[in-house]
């Protein structure tokens, strides 16, 4: 039978998955983007393991708005990245140094 | 036979491949793809849980919209892909123990001791008249509606941003302003000039 940790690890092992994708990844603005979108995956998992296992749909509704925004997120995040390559005519990170912070 | 088991790990084992390959392929557009596949896989995951009308949103927003405009913008990027990949292997050493190190610590936590069959027990199916979006829809319009509004505002908010962001409007095409057409009063369009007959000679 499948407990909820199966699930609990399941999304555990997906978010340190992008974790990593993040820390060997850090030049290419896509991958940092697609990873992030894989950790929303792992959270919203959690959330609907729970609320299947503790039979309360609040859970759902919680993923509901999860996807909401992460939509609204991946939207703005790739518009600002097309804007910026089209300034700068490169993703990779390294170049971004104009604001010399 | 039940096969719930098997299935929930021939999903998790394709959706932690997928995951996988979406850090570690060269090419975005692959990872793109990849990223697909594990968004479909999860919708499996979470039919699994009973959760169809999320499962189901998944696939039609998550995979329909979001993946199909990241392959677009991935498509669109004319990417030079060599120097993106350096440092790779010199954060590989790190990074993955600092992953494994971390997962394994989340797997106390998470593990089977507190949240195994003994603590949380398994639910009961629910029938097969059971329909997972009336329940959703009967706590989310009523005790959530709030929520529910700030979350149009959200992609309101989104659809402005992204329009402000990347329009560019072409300065010599002619269009008409709508506001300026209807302040026209008749003195700026007619004159009545009085004027003699001409006689022609």
């Amino acid at each position: 039978m499948i407990a909820l940790s199966h699930y609990l690890i399941l999304g555990a092992v997906l978010f340190c998955i992008s974790m990593a994708g993040i820390f060997l990844n850090r030049k290419n603005i896509l991958i940092l983007l697609m990873a992030i979108e894989l950790m929303l995956l792992a959270v919203n998992i959690n959330f609907v393991a729970f609320s299947h296992y503790l039979a309360d749909s609040a859970g759902q509704v919680f993923v509901f708005f999860i996807l909401t925004v992460a939509a609204a997120e991946a939207a703005i995040g790739l518009a600002i990245l097309i804007v910026l390559f089209r300034n700068r005519r490169t993703i990779n990170v390294a170049n971004l140094d104009t604001l010399k912070g | 036979m039940n096969i719930g088991p098997s299935l929930f790990y021939l999903f998790s084992g394709v959706l932690i491949f997928a995951s996988l390959m979406v850090i570690s392929v060269r090419n975005p557009v692959h990872a793109a793809l990849f990223l697909v596949l594990a968004f479909f896989t999860s919708a499996g995951v979470w039919l699994l849980l009973e959760a169809e009308f999320l499962a189901i949103v998944l696939v039609l927003v998550y995979v329909g919209a979001v993946m199909v405009l990241f392959l677009f913008v991935v498509m669109m990027l004319d990417v030079n892909l060599v120097p993106l990949r350096e440092g790779f292997i010199r954060y590989l050493w790190v990074g993955v123990p600092v992953a494994l190190v971390i997962l394994a610590e989340m797997a106390v936590v998470v593990g089977p001791e507190h949240f195994g069959l003994e603590a949380v027990a398994a639910p009961i199916s629910h029938g097969a008249d059971y329909s997972n979006t009336k329940e959703l829809g009967g706590v989310l319009y009523t005790v959530y509606a709030f929520p529910f509004e700030v979350a149009a505002v959200i992609l309101l908010v989104a659809i402005i941003a992204a329009i402000a962001l990347t329009m560019r409007r072409r300065p010599d095409t002619k269009y008409q302003n709508p506001v300026t057409q209807i302040r026209v009063k008749r003195g700026d369009r007619v004159r009545i000039v009085k004027m003699e007959a001409e006689r022609k000679r």
